[in-house]
């Protein structure tokens, strides 16, 4: 059987209160406040919304009327502020603090990006409008593909996928298609060791079988082992460039060449831009796909976890195969090609990907994000992106081991390990340790290839203050966590709530709300 | 009213170097690099091969601009567009306007949630797993279903989602996709069975009252995996899927039904009480707003038997080490930074906010409220149907619909949309522009009507159409 | 009955033709809490190598693989309720499935119990 032993304690020891801190009947904790559930606090018959009586007509429903209790509950609207208020103060935010989640870019989100978001001439625009009345918005799609474009050095760009991983299907979707359109059926993709799960995922959904290529002691790729696997059969070649060890790929053009010369593509997983922005262009790299996760590099907030944005970057050879729709100047006019309005010109086009046009809403803050910061700022972010991180590397690298801190500068994230904790201290007490100090946690054991990897990007809107405040939590963490202070395996103390239990989760699991039964209740 | 002029952006406004988003001042960068080790910031980039390393930034691309300059270029774009409160507006076909209550947007403002990531950390992220878990409850009781997932994409990618779902259940490889499903939904799935080898069967909707039900049950057999069934469909119809249902089960089918109007279910049956096995839907109705086609919100739910089966993220109850209820995200063995190249999907995002925006809307609703906005709908379409089918050269396909329906017009709507958007009517989807390659229904024109219409909407377009089709 | 190891870490005893399959001491132990596992349906045939069920932490899923040739011709339904069982007795109660062996001669060169322990050792 295949084993991955790199995990995790994930069902925590029972904790007792050390301190005499007084319980409270209500379980709140002054400003920290439980909040249960809706379907614990509403009822189906309160509504927070009041609406205009529905005019007496014949029902045309067709005797399909809904006549069961359908089990939502409502709350008035100052409980419904309430309620999410509340919740919401149960969650950590960039706006909070230091965010320094490896390869996910968590960067101050502008707000003038949310108001231009909100202007109804964009918010409160129909994706089927006819192109008469949103020649505005196409303008933003098209502002934002030239900057795309520009800022990559490449040739085109796919608009609609809607997140980093639908733009990896995106671009494999294109190579797939280039290489079937010239009749050349090839079967495998070959990813690094050290890549993002969605890479093998992607490849194998377009029907690729994936292998690995194994990684050098520096962490980077291996050269000979990738040349020595290219043959007629390689679709593709899947890099992460700056890779997820936090370094540059620096045969990345020797590479591209090499792949090309093997008559096949090169992917490119562009979640880590945000580190050579107006510093390196993709293009002269030889990539021939790149997606770009606007939600990172450009600022889109995360939202707890989406919605994000993908736009591929395209080369010349894989542009006719781009999908639709995708939006084009015409004179003075633009125009949305779709499949009403898509010409000969189009017909290599592999299809499309999303019902409308993408995300228009991260297309706004995006492009307002890129003019704010303009030609020079975007340069400056890769710049003092790159420098936070050196700055945090080499400021715990005596205290922390640093994998590949030998490997020359990182770039946009500093990897460490877990090597040199004490006997059973792990990187996950680290981890909580830092949210007790007030931090997000990094990201934890990932990249895979590195033991109790914890991956550091604190992006460039991040002060000196802040760095040096994170760096003194890290280096008091790893003091606790190599003299084997035992009250760091509790951590935390102090959040909304203690480590969860996630083998009872997984075990039994309860993903939606049911009444409780008449014992339970009375429980 | 449009004047056309698409605005340049004016380029340089600032030429010193600082920028507002980027809090290092000169001094710290000289004291951080110290520390590094490093005379410059280009020494970082030692590993940039020296070729592609650029000198400078990038040539012909303006400088950094304030918020006051990149404001007023964005205004001037917006100015472009004719939004949907500017104008009687009756568009639909997927996406749906309605009034979202001033306290949604306030709150999924608040940065906790605006700025938060993936729930990782259950410990400092229990506001956005609670709100998850509360989503998936709502979602799976207004679809009629065991459980629903934390959100997908939309609902084009959720119904591909779904297809994929039903060959990996059924290990069968043909689904069976009704005329009336949405035809970009349509393309989305062709796009991806192209090279995951599904077969897709499908053809373009016909002028009838009726929907394709007989036809979907006379077509399943042994080798399909399942019935895609969109309600209402694309021409606004609604039928009773139960028939459907028990087909595809007699043969070891799934029913998979999609809901574009998610409205319509505080009024209609939910498909999964007529024997649907996985519900799918576009949740963009309910708090998100129009937003010219995205973020919108993926809706996926199904039977218990097949959870396991389900893409996207889950959030699951559990308890914290102090034996307080808390939540996780879980199942996530199925997902791809596990299973890498086995994952049930490769998605990798759900559409978070969007989902958070649904859920505090459905709250400020409450059954209630989502009952008196479907009747308001329904309402309101009835007597605008009834209304516009007196107009000279209007007939009105459907004996049943919700808030949308389908008129046929007597000559070819596309034309008929484009000059009633330049009279500032926004009149509804023409199917020409859904089906370019079915012209025999190009006269069909798709009208949705939400409590967002009004009586003198709907006599502008009456009017409007007596006009055109004069 | 006879009892073979394989190296990847999963047990069968032999009785007649029927071969019962499961995962080691040690497997579960590497894997940590055991949440589910996925059974494949009786009356399935595989080929020595083939995936043959799914076990799953919280944290990881691992395949495993058809030891020999066989049909399957029961699974352990207790494993449906109770998936900790393969913690807490992997190699008796926490059993995965039973094949009706095709080709006796692909047990030979698999390990027995003092083999497997050295081989475990070495690890």
């Amino acid at each position: 059987m295949t084993m991955l032993k790199e995990g995790r304690p994930t069902a925590p020891q029972a904790v007792t209160e050390t301190a005499s801190i007084p319980a409270t009947a209500t379980g709140n904790r002054a400003l920290m406040l439980e909040e249960a559930l809706i379907f614990e606090i509403g009822s189906t018959d309160t509504t927070g919304v009041d609406l205009a009586d529905a005019p007496k007509v014949e029902s045309r429903l067709g005797n399909l009327a809904r006549a069961d209790s359908i089990g939502l509950p409502g709350l008035s609207e100052q409980e419904t502020v309430r309620h999410y208020t509340r919740l919401s103060r149960q969650n950590y935010a960039i706006d909070l603090g230091l965010f320094p989640l490896g390869s996910c870019t968590m960067k101050h989100n502008p707000r003038l990006n949310e108001k231009v978001a909100r202007m109804p001439g964009f918010a409160d625009l129909h994706p089927l409008s006819p192109q008469s009345t949103v020649q505005g918005a196409l303008a933003v799609i098209h502002e934002l593909a030239e900057w795309l474009v520009k800022l990559t050095g490449m040739h085109s760009v796919a608009m609609s996928p809607k997140a980093g991983a639908h733009g990896e299907l995106c671009g494999l979707l294109a190579i797939r298609a280039a290489l079937e359109a010239r009749g050349d059926a090839r079967s495998v993709i070959l990813v690094p060791e050290s890549a993002h799960g969605t890479n093998p995922a992607t490849a194998a959904f377009c029907g690729y079988k994936v292998e690995d290529i194994p990684a050098t002691p520096d962490g980077r790729v291996d050269r000979a082992a990738l040349k020595a696997r290219l043959g007629p059969d390689v679709a593709a070649v899947m890099i992460t460039n700056p890779n997820t060890c936090g370094l540059f790929e620096r045969d990345m053009k020797t590479i591209s060449e090499a792949v090309h010369a093997a008559g096949a593509f090169v992917y490119c997983d562009g979640a880590n831009f945000n580190a050579i922005v107006g510093r390196v262009r993709p293009g002269d790299l030889g990539v021939d796909a790149m997606h770009i996760n606007l939600h990172k590099t450009f600022s889109t907030p995360h939202g707890g976890g989406g919605p994000g944005s993908g736009p591929v970057v395209l080369s010349q050879a894989l542009t006719p195969f781009a999908p639709l729709p995708f939006v084009e100047r015409q004179g003075d006019k633009f125009v949305l090609i779709e499949e009403e309005t898509a010409d000969e010109h189009h017909a290599a086009s592999f299809g499309r990907m999303v019902a409308f046009h993408g995300q228009m809403g991260m297309f706004t803050r995006a492009l307002t994000y890129i003019l704010s910061h303009g030609a020079d700022g975007l340069r400056q972010v890769a710049s003092d992106a790159v420098l936070n991180a050196n700055y945090i590397l080499r400021s715990l690298d005596d205290v922390l081991d640093a994998p590949f801190g030998s490997s020359g500068p990182c770039m946009h994230e500093a990897l460490f390990s877990d090597k040199g904790l004490a006997e059973g201290f792990t990187t996950l007490d680290i981890a909580k340790g830092l949210i007790d100090e007030g931090f997000h946690p990094m990201t934890m054991y990932f990249p895979l290839v590195v033991h109790g990897a914890m991956l550091v990007e604190p992006t460039e809107t991040e002060s000196k203050a802040a760095l040096d405040q994170f760096i003194l939590a890290l280096r008091s963490l790893a003091g606790r966590a190599k003299a084997g202070d035992e009250a760091l395996k509790g951590a935390p103390y102090f959040a909304p709530r203690r480590r969860l239990d996630e083998t009872l989760a997984a075990r039994k699991p309860v993903l939606t709300w049911t009444e409780p039964t008449q014992a339970e209740a009375a429980e | 009213m449009i004047n056309n002029v698409i605005p340049a952006f004016a380029g340089v406004t600032k030429r010193d170097n600082i920028m507002r988003y980027l809090p290092l001042t000169d001094s710290d960068r000289q004291e951080m690099l110290s520390v590094i080790g490093a005379a410059s910031v280009d020494d970082l980039f030692v590993d940039v091969p020296a070729e592609a390393r650029l000198s400078d930034k990038i040539a012909g691309l303006p400088d950094h601009a304030s918020e006051l300059a990149v404001e007023r270029h964005m205004a001037a774009l917006a100015r472009q567009n004719l939004s949907a409160g500017e104008a009687p507006f009756f568009l639909g076909a997927g996406a749906y306007k309605h009034h979202v209550p001033a306290s949604v947007d306030h709150l999924i403002q608040r940065g906790e949630f605006l700025t938060a990531y993936t729930p990782y950390q259950p410990e400092i992220a229990q506001g956005t797993l609670q709100v998850l878990f509360e989503f998936q409850t709502q979602v799976a009781r207004l679809l009629g279903c065991d459980v629903a997932n934390a959100s997908m994409y939309d609902g084009s990618t959720a119904c591909w989602e779904a297809i994929g779902m039903a060959r990996r259940i059924t290990k069968r490889g043909k689904a069976i996709l009704s005329s009336g499903l949405h035809p970009h939904y349509v393309s989305v799935a062709n796009t991806m069975a192209r090279f995951t080898g599904d077969a897709l069967v499908h053809e373009a909707p016909t002028l009838d009252a009726a929907t394709d039900i007989d036809a979907l049950i006379a077509g399943i057999d042994k080798d399909t995996s399942c019935v895609v069934v969109q309600y209402p469909d694309i021409l606004g119809r609604i039928a009773d899927l139960t028939p459907l249902a028990e087909a595809a089960h007699a043969a070891g089918a799934l029913l998979v039904a999609v809901v574009t109007e998610p409205v319509a279910l505080g009024a209609i049956k939910a498909p999964g009480h007529m024997g649907a096995d996985i519900v799918v839907g576009e949740g963009q109705s309910i708090g998100v707003g129009l937003q010219f086609g995205g973020p919108y919100l993926g809706l996926f739910a199904c039977k218990q038997k097949y959870v396991r089966q389900m893409p996207g993220r889950l959030c699951g109850e559990t308890v914290d080490a102090a034996g307080k209820r808390g939540f996780v995200l879980t199942l996530s063995t199925r997902e791809q930074h596990i299973r890498r190249e086995k994952a049930t999907s490769n998605i990798c995002t759900n559409s978070g906010l969007c989902a958070l925006a649904f859920s505090i809307h459905m709250t400020l609703l409450g059954e209630r409220g989502l009952r008196e906005l479907a009747a308001l709908n329904h309402g309101l379409a009835v007597q605008a149907a009834d209304r516009l089918a007196r107009v000279p050269g209007v007939k009105l396909l459907n004996e049943s619909f919700f808030n949308e329906f389908t008129l046929i017009l007597s000559k070819d709507a596309r034309e008929v949309v484009r000059n009633l958007a330049d009279k500032g009517v926004l009149g509804g989807v023409s199917l020409g522009r859904l089906f370019p390659d079915a012209p025999q229904i190009g006269n069909g024109l798709v009208v949705a009507v939400t409590e967002t219409v009004t009586a003198e909407d709907v006599e502008v377009l009456a009017k409007a159409l007596e006009e055109e089709l004069a | 009955m006879s009892r073979y190891f394989t190296d990847e870490h999963e047990w069968i005893d032999v009785e007649g033709e029927i071969a019962t399959v499961g995962i080691t001491d040690y497997a579960q132990e590497q894997l940590g809490d055991i949440v589910f596992v996925e059974l494949p349906a009786e009356g399935t045939t595989f080929e020595k190598g083939d995936d043959a069920a799914v076990v799953e932490s919280v944290k990881a899923a691992s395949d495993v693989y058809a030891p020999i040739s066989g049909e399957v011709v029961e699974t352990n339904g207790a494993l449906e309720d109770e998936p900790a069982l393969v913690n807490s007795d992997a190699e008796e109660d926490g059993w995965f499935f039973k094949l009706r062996v095709t080709d006796a001669s692909e047990l030979e060169g698999l390990m027995n119990d003092a083999a497997y322990k050295k081989f475990v050792a070495s690890l």
